[in-house]
């Protein structure tokens, strides 16, 4: 589809509102008028080089052979341990987003193929709560790496997260301790773990396992750290530079091996996987 | 050091001043005992019972005492032969995480705790026991010179969180504070890890994964501050109590969920009112957990540790 020539005109607001819906989209980047057409055929990178975010269903179809991974425990759902309400109960925002996203939980794993070599494959849902860790999806990270070990398949996981999902409470925290552990042990299996650092990995996922990759690969233009940038302005009082916590910073600060565009990314981690599992094990 | 009393705390505080003058009385004249055992008890029973009503909100202002034993107050009374141990041997030393050897109870160990400062001055050296990345990678270290020798890690956790500043993400916090669980999760030697005071989310979990862990009567541990959740959820930093209550914070929740494996007991009024019995409570509960610890082989502790944390968590199959 060709780009529009000039931003449509003469209408007022509520009918511009009604004819852009769904149809036209603003670049974050570049300010730009697309069509959504465009940018899904794109992967939501506008011609700029803007990356928007990317539906974990999506990132299947870009990544995968034949868009397609074999699931492994999808039916995980979590519990109340804490009867946490805020303005409604946990379970209903879970209900709520199971709704919302179509997707069981915030993390999928699974078995599939990059260039036909098996990998484990994991990617975080951000749309369902924010890609927040609590016991289902650091059940699921844990599985993915257990089971990698046992059936001898490189681990690529793409994070995005707000971090710890606080409606679960200390046990969310738990889990932090409980997936870098398990990357321990797959670690020991001589095996690569290729972590996919996402728009955004922060908190309790970026200090756990996120970092811990045989090679950590950063998108371009992701917000990655420790604390929220609103945290540190508030805790150090001032305003923070432009392009703090952006993957070029991390790349920059030595904390990524590689800034990828997406739509390099297949390409980026077959080559990866070929170079780092090309020798027979010790 | 100041004495800082809280309005809940009051009459507490006031029993146990006067059991204290009394004590120093029947040193010298032992005319006083019977008062003293009477007061003692009366102390003692006062303190049980207010303390009982107290709600979460009132046991996170406790578990941040200003007056409560820091890991540099203990160490004295649990340890002999204390050396401390600087640096990360890549950037600086970090004075908010103070790691060491020691002697506990006749055997080496390593000791690695978080450390507040006391008054301003010292509390701009200790960053408020809010760790950056050095002090993370100190502590990660420190867990891997334990396993080379075979020593012990018995760790102290106190602190409102990881700090969250410019300096820290430049230089690699979340790598640091991952690298420090796998570092955890990995030595091969009995690991404790007791919380003192405050346990503040992944900043204080990278001293947390450990074969058993303690927490003091009045200690918390959450995966978030209460002031952080309610400006979350709620818009407004002023319904931390609310917060407090709702993540499950104290020594009780804690038990309950399967967090910690053990409450330790603090003295009438808290920690605070007598660091050196509230030692000997960490000290009854520390030598029981090393002793049952010391039995297992290195690859039986490894693989314990990894259970306990592997099933912790609330799921549901569909």
């Amino acid at each position: 589809m060709d780009w529009p020539d000039k931003k449509p005109g003469g209408l007022d607001a509520s009918e511009k509102a009604s004819l852009g819906k769904g149809v036209f989209k603003k670049c974050d980047g570049c300010g730009e008028t697309l069509t959504t057409e465009t940018l899904h055929t794109s992967f939501e990178v506008c011609t700029c080089g803007h990356h928007h975010k990317l539906s974990a269903a999506r990132w299947r179809v870009l990544l995968l052979d034949d868009g397609h991974l074999d699931e492994w425990d999808a039916g995980l759902s979590p519990g109340d341990p804490l009867k946490f309400v805020d303005d409604k109960p946990y379970p209903e925002r879970v209900a709520t987003a199971k709704k919302g996203t179509k997707a069981n939980e915030a993390i999928e794993i699974g078995h599939a193929k990059i260039h036909r070599k098996p990998i484990a494959y994991g990617s975080f849902v951000f749309s369902f709560m924010g890609g927040s860790m609590g016991s289902v999806v650091g059940d699921k990270i844990a599985r993915l790496f257990e089971r990698a070990a046992e059936e001898k398949l490189p681990v690529v996981l793409l994070s995005a997260s707000g971090g710890a999902r606080m409606q679960e409470g200390i046990l969310s925290l738990m889990q932090m301790a409980k997936t870098v552990a398990a990357r321990e042990r797959h670690r020991d299996s001589g095996l690569p773990f290729l972590s996919v650092l996402l728009h955004p990995t922060t908190g309790g996922v970026a200090a756990s396992f996120a970092f811990l990759g045989d090679v950590n690969l950063a998108e371009t233009g992701a917000l990655i750290g420790f604390a929220g940038p609103r945290v540190i302005e508030t805790t150090i009082r001032q305003k923070l530079p432009d392009g703090f916590q952006k993957s070029e910073f991390l790349l920059e600060h030595g904390m990524v091996d590689r800034v990828v565009s997406r739509l390099d990314m297949r390409e980026e981690l077959a080559m990866l996987i070929s170079h780092l599992c090309s020798s027979p094990r010790p | 050091m100041a004495s800082y009393v809280l309005p809940f705390e009051k009459p507490v505080v006031e029993l146990v001043t006067r059991v204290r003058e009394l004590r120093e009385l029947a040193e010298s004249d032992r005319q006083y005992l019977p008062e003293l055992r009477k007061l003692e008890e009366k102390t003692s029973k006062v303190a049980r019972e207010l303390f009982a009503e107290l709600d979460p909100w009132q046991k996170v202002q406790l578990s941040r005492h200003p007056n409560r034993p820091y890991t540099m107050d203990y160490v004295p009374y649990l340890f002999q032969d204390f050396q401390e141990l600087h640096g990360d041997r890549r950037f600086a030393d970090d004075a908010a995480l103070v790691c060491g050897v020691a002697r506990y109870r006749g055997k080496s160990v390593v000791l690695v705790g978080h450390q507040k400062g006391r008054g301003a001055k010292d509390n701009v050296k200790r960053n408020f026991g809010m760790p950056h990345p050095e002090g993370y990678r100190k502590a990660q270290r420190m867990y891997e010179l334990a396993s080379r020798f075979s020593l012990p890690i018995l760790t102290f956790i106190d602190t409102p969180g990881a700090y969250p500043g410019l300096g820290a993400e430049e230089r690699g916090q979340s790598e640091a504070i991952g690298s420090c669980l796998a570092a955890m999760s990995r030595a091969r030697v009995p690991v404790i890890a007791t919380i003192i005071g405050e346990g503040g989310s992944g900043g204080a979990l990278a001293l947390g994964v450990a074969n058993r862990v303690h927490v003091l009567e009045y200690g918390t541990y959450s995966v978030i501050s209460p002031e952080g959740c309610a400006s979350i959820l709620w818009k407004d930093g002023s319904k931390a109590d609310v917060a407090a209550k709702s993540l499950r914070i104290t020594a009780a929740d804690l038990h309950d969920l399967g967090i910690v494996e053990r409450i330790v007991e603090e003295p009438p009024g808290g920690a605070h009112q007598d660091t050196a019995q509230a030692a000997k409570f960490i000290d009854e509960a520390l030598n029981a957990a090393l002793t049952e610890l010391s039995m297992k082989s290195a690859d039986e502790l490894v693989t314990q540790r990894y259970d306990r944390f592997r099933v912790l968590g609330a799921i549901t199959s569909a």
